[in-house]
């Protein structure tokens, strides 16, 4: 299965500014050891929430919210997409990160599968009309 | 925490730590089966000792001390261990009894050497092909006896013994735990490669069993070869069957309609591809060939497994790459197969009269005699071609050799759509 891992905001990251060379190379590390276990598929940092934008939606009406956020504790710093075997062996990883302060989520990554017996083939069919569909909005564009 | 759950945490610890643990003991023991109940034991040590003590901080130190101690124990007492203690001499007790530098140092293991001598006896040429697939997944994978004998719908006695008996194999034939070297590093990389493959191919071919099978030997090849990528990085072969795994893998959830009916290569829905796997298999690819020299047959597969997830759709398909790719896969490891898809490929770059003059060379190989994808490939080519008589013969040759119902079932239609008698043009 897979996981998303965020990486939750903090002042610094907020802020702007980069971690220091001691957590890097800790960091860098760490990374190493999820490759090296075949575990990590991708992995990103975030800009802060001040070059981000929020599009809050009521009915018809789309408003566009400009960046910094102030509830840095529910903003993303950044994610990592994991395989692994099960949400405890995603735990066991976490775990294992140089994170000294803050909040690390893990969330598993929906699959066909997982929709078990209420995703009937005519639903699948319709996913996969959207999904041709889109990808059409996306050429025209 | 409740004991079920510390329990859990354990198994994560297990399926984490086990192969290095494992690899660590064998260098130590220099016995794979000794080094696997010496790992058992801690795994029951940690079950006993953690519900109350709590997890350790650092689990696999913890797990790899506790293997140490049972493994003294043992030279105390039993002559398993004695008489290996007889072959090595005082080296084997010091190693044992090592101070704690050396401790970490077996667990470090930063280049990963134990890891990938591990891989390389589980996947010993002295090994049927069957015991070194169980053998790895058991050691590497970390599965058990049963979801092998589960993924390869054989009984879980005849798992057992497989790796009963290759682990004694092993043993007699004092197989060095190191890595080969020299010109024996290729072959014994290509019989790590092809262990690697097959399971991926065996979940990604499954066509009986429950929906479990598939992903999970897809994904534990996968896992398998990520590892060897970053254990053997400037092997370009290793880089392509990761390209090759991942780029098919890519087209799992494509490959079968809402009626479980297998779906073709160019009636697939690509948007379906998993686009994140494709840019990991490009980019592995990448690596393949950036490591120069010339191409081996994984990274020339996986080189054509590219052209057709670059092209977004079936049109886009660079075809006269793809018959270049063929035509040094063909030189490389040659074979009717790969013949018949260099035709296919031929004949969509080429014009259907190029590809059917190579088809029809063909006819006599022996080896394709009864395989319905030549009469079937032949068929459309000759639809192609306006010679439908001809072409409708093929087809309801092709449908009486396949063995799947749904196939046969399609060919039928395809028979049945040419019209009858047409003259050839």
């Amino acid at each position: 299965m897979r996981v998303m891992v965020l990486v939750k905001a903090n002042k610094d990251s907020e802020a702007g500014v980069l971690p220091d060379q001691k957590i890097l190379t800790e960091m860098g590390k760490f990374n190493e050891q999820l490759v090296k276990a075949g575990v990590m598929l991708e992995g990103e940092g975030l800009h802060p929430s001040s070059k981000g934008a929020r599009v809050r939606f009521s009915g018809r009406q789309r408003t566009v919210i400009d960046g910094p956020f102030t509830e840095a504790k529910e903003l993303i710093a950044g994610y990592w997409l994991w395989q692994v075997k099960s949400m405890d062996e995603a735990i066991e990883w976490v775990k294992r990160s140089p994170f000294q302060d803050g909040e690390v989520e893990i969330r598993q990554v929906f699959e066909a599968e997982d929709f078990g017996p209420a995703f009937t083939p005519e639903l699948r069919e319709q996913e996969a009309r959207l999904r041709a569909q889109s990808q059409k909005l996306k050429k025209g564009s | 925490m409740t004991t079920s759950d510390t329990h859990r945490a354990i198994d994560a610890v297990w399926r984490i730590e086990s192969p290095r643990l494992i690899a660590g003991l064998v260098r130590i023991v220099r016995d794979v089966g000794l080094a696997e109940d010496l790992a058992q034991d801690a795994l029951v040590a940690a079950l006993e000792q953690w519900p109350e003590s709590g997890a350790p901080d650092n689990p696999g130190a913890w797990l790899m001390t506790a293997a140490k101690h049972r493994a003294i124990d043992l030279l105390r007492r039993n002559n398993r261990l004695q008489r290996k203690y007889e072959e090595f001499g005082r080296d084997l007790a010091a190693r044992l009894e090592g101070a704690a530098p050396d401790l970490d140092a077996a667990l470090d293991d930063p280049v990963g050497d134990d890891l990938l001598r591990l891989i390389f006896i589980c996947c010993h040429p002295v090994l049927s092909t069957e015991a070194r697939v169980a053998l790895t997944l058991r050691l590497l994978g970390g599965l058990t006896t049963e979801e092998i004998a589960h993924a390869f719908l054989v009984p879980e006695q005849t798992v057992a013994q497989r790796i009963v008996r290759a682990k004694r194999t092993l043993a007699e034939t004092r197989v060095p735990f190191e890595v080969p070297r020299g010109a024996d590093l290729a072959a014994r990389l290509s019989s790590v490669l092809e262990v690697v493959y097959l399971i991926f191919n065996e979940g990604y071919a499954a066509t009986t069993g429950d929906a479990w099978i598939r992903p999970a030997l897809c994904e534990e090849a996968l896992r398998l070869g990520r590892i060897l990528g970053g254990l053997a990085p400037q092997e370009p072969e290793v880089h392509g069957l990761v390209a090759l795994m991942e780029i098919q893998a890519s087209r799992l959830r494509a490959r079968v309609g809402p009626a479980g009916e297998p779906i073709l290569l160019f009636d697939q829905d690509r948007t379906r591809w998993d686009h994140l796997l494709i840019r990991r298999g490009l980019a592995a690819l990448a690596r393949a060939e950036k490591l120069g020299g010339a191409l081996g047959p994984y990274t020339l597969q996986a080189a054509i497994a590219a052209c057709h997830a670059r092209a977004r759709t079936p049109e886009e398909t660079d075809w006269a790459r793809i018959v270049a790719l063929y035509d040094a896969l063909a030189q490389l490891a040659p074979s009717p197969v790969v013949e018949l898809n260099r035709a296919v490929a031929v004949a969509m770059a080429f014009g259907p009269a190029a590809g059917l003059e190579l088809v029809d060379a063909l006819a006599s190989e022996p080896s394709l005699e009864g395989y319905h994808l030549l009469p079937s490939v032949r068929g459309d080519l000759l639809v192609k071609l306006g010679r439908s008589g001809e072409a409708r013969a093929e087809f309801e040759r092709a449908a009486s050799l396949t063995h799947n119902a749904r196939e046969r079932t399609l060919l039928l239609e395809r028979a049945a759509a040419c019209p009858r008698g047409s003259a050839h043009p």
